[in-house]
């Protein structure tokens, strides 16, 4: 298991598999198999999957200590950025094929609009930490600089699960899946940070620290 | 690197043994229930895949003799193969394509259609007695759903207002109250569609009889596809298209202003009226545009979806902001 996660190769396979959402996408695009409102389906599905990688991101470190195989930190950066690559895609959708740049009618919905505030809010969280995801940017900001920086992305899953919410009819039972799984994760952590405080002693040094091994490059 | 050295580890480092075990157990629990959680999400998603019971399907049919009625728009038609895989018909599922596929089996006969309240005498019809009421008539009808999507179908049917002349509705009959079929059985999806079923819908008599308002029993060249509402609906072109009931059942007079599924799920949101008007925004979004389906850019909302000469006089004086 650790040969695997630590071989070159599993992220390359990885990277592949975290595109496949995006290329199926363009392959339905191509043969005209979204359905009768194309524009809908792009934005749905890339919503989605802005959502799943999140999800997958988040859960990485849970699984690191359930598992106690810190190896799967390899991955963590690539997944969050893939989440970031997803909501770029769902944002421009909405700005272009949507909206076709038209910036005071997206200034208007961005203030009447109640789910497109918070959804805008949780992409414009998480593009300083797409910014500051390289191996030079954590050295000049400094572990514990850029571990506070990044729990923003606590913020940003919660509100993007409010944005889903919020827009849909009826049927809230996608958007409530999420919320589901992101408050478990989120619970997860809290629990983790409850029971380090509980310890007589204090949290031993560098282990509440989640700090990547800045040695790998992407 | 950022790997710190741990300083050397003494006596007090250690983690109490009570600490350490309640640890594993804490972290096992929240495992076990994000399994739990995933396995349970994983059920309910794949016991959706249903099997309905097997029976005599009614496909479409051909409808022969039917002549050109008034009101046809010289708009681009829409496909019949999107207008029949694009529905909101949730009792068969709540997304776009769910209809096509969970309606196949959807017995539309034999089929009974109420009509009852303040009228004469009550009376119950056939779809064979149905479809000899009065000429069938093709009229190609926008239909603009409050989502800011649209639509253009040539609808099949004869005015509303024949089957309203035929029962002769008393003088107490101010509305009329539209009841959809529903059968957990044949829609064992229905449960989430997150509103109450049987779906309501209602009109004003006066808006019942306007000329527009089809009873509707085919599209196209046929009759209805099941998931655009088989074997009998209302059209109500200048509202929403929610208004424009599917699968009727039953047809009230009433002398009040009807409860309505969608008002009943969210009266903010969703009025008795519902006239298309790009001037009231739906609270979430904007009803000043609408994606006709299958063109790239969106264009601009119609007052009463075009159909103001027809029907702006029955509003005459209303503040349509506040009956939206």
């Amino acid at each position: 298991m650790i040969r695997l996660l630590t071989s070159k190769w599993t992220k390359v396979v990885v990277f592949a598999v975290c595109l496949f959402p995006l290329a199926s996408l363009g392959w339905k695009a191509l043969r005209g198999e979204m359905g009768a409102n194309p524009v809908e389906f792009i934005t749905h599905a890339t919503g989605d999957w802005t959502l799943r990688f999140l999800v997958i991101t988040l859960a990485i470190t849970p699984l690191r200590k359930i598992t106690r195989v810190p190896q799967f930190i390899r991955f963590r950066r690539m997944l969050g950025l893939f989440a970031f690559i997803y909501a770029c895609l769902h944002f421009s959708t909405y700005m272009v094929l949507d909206k076709f740049f038209d910036v005071a009618e997206m200034l208007k919905d961005i203030q009447k609009r109640r789910f497109i505030t918070v959804g805008l809010a949780a992409f414009v969280l998480i593009i300083p930490l797409a910014v500051t995801s390289t191996a030079a940017m954590i050295r000049r900001l400094g572990g514990k600089r850029w571990q506070l920086l990044h729990r923003l992305i606590y913020v940003s899953a919660v509100l993007g699960v409010i944005h889903y919410y919020w827009l849909v009819k009826s049927d809230v039972r996608k958007p409530l899946e999420y919320a589901w799984m992101v408050g478990l994760l989120l619970a997860f952590r809290l629990g983790v940070w409850v029971v380090d405080r509980s310890r007589p002693c204090g949290p031993r040094s560098g282990s509440s620290v989640e700090l990547p091994v800045t040695a790998e490059s992407a | 690197m950022l790997i710190k050295r741990a300083p050397d580890l003494g006596y007090t480092d250690v983690t109490p043994k009570d600490v350490y075990l309640n640890r594993r157990k804490f972290l096992v629990g929240i495992a076990g229930a994000a399994v739990t959680g995933a396995a349970v999400i994983g059920y309910k998603k794949f016991s959706r895949v249903v099997s309905l019971p097997a029976g005599p399907v009614t496909s479409p049919s051909k409808l022969s003799g039917v002549v050109r009625g008034p009101y046809r728009t010289d708009e681009k038609q829409n496909t019949l193969n999107d207008v029949t895989h694009y529905n909101n018909f949730y009792e068969f599922g709540t997304a776009k394509d769910d209809p096509a596929q969970n309606a196949q089996k959807f017995v539309t006969s034999p089929w009974t259609l109420t009509v009852e309240g303040e009228v004469s005498k009550t009376r119950k019809f056939s779809m064979d007695e149905i479809m000899k009421l009065a000429p069938l008539e093709q009229r190609i009808y926008r239909h603009r759903c409050v989502e800011a999507w649209s639509i253009v179908v040539p609808w099949i049917g004869f005015p509303l207002s024949v089957l309203i002349n035929l029962v002769q509705p008393t003088a107490k009959a101010k509305f009329v109250a539209f009841e959809s079929y529903y059968d957990i059985g044949q829609m064992p999806l229905g449960p989430d569609a997150g509103i109450s079923l049987p779906y309501v819908e209602g009109l004003r008599l006066d808006e019942a009889t306007n000329p527009l308002a089809l009873l509707t029993v085919g599209m196209y060249d046929q009759t209805l596809a099941n998931q655009d509402g088989a074997p009998v609906r209302i059209v109500v072109p200048w509202k929403y298209g929610f208004k424009s009931a599917k699968s009727l059942v039953k047809i009230k007079f009433v002398d009040s202003q009807p409860a309505t599924t969608w008002n009943d799920a969210n009266s903010q949101e969703y009025g008795f009226y519902s006239n298309v008007n790009p001037k009231v925004d739906h609270p979430r979004w904007s009803q000043a545009t609408e994606r006709r389906l299958g063109e790239f850019r969106k264009r601009p909302t119609l007052m009463f979806n075009g159909y103001g000469n027809q029907v702006a006089s029955l509003y005459g004086g209303m503040d349509l902001k506040k009956y939206y």
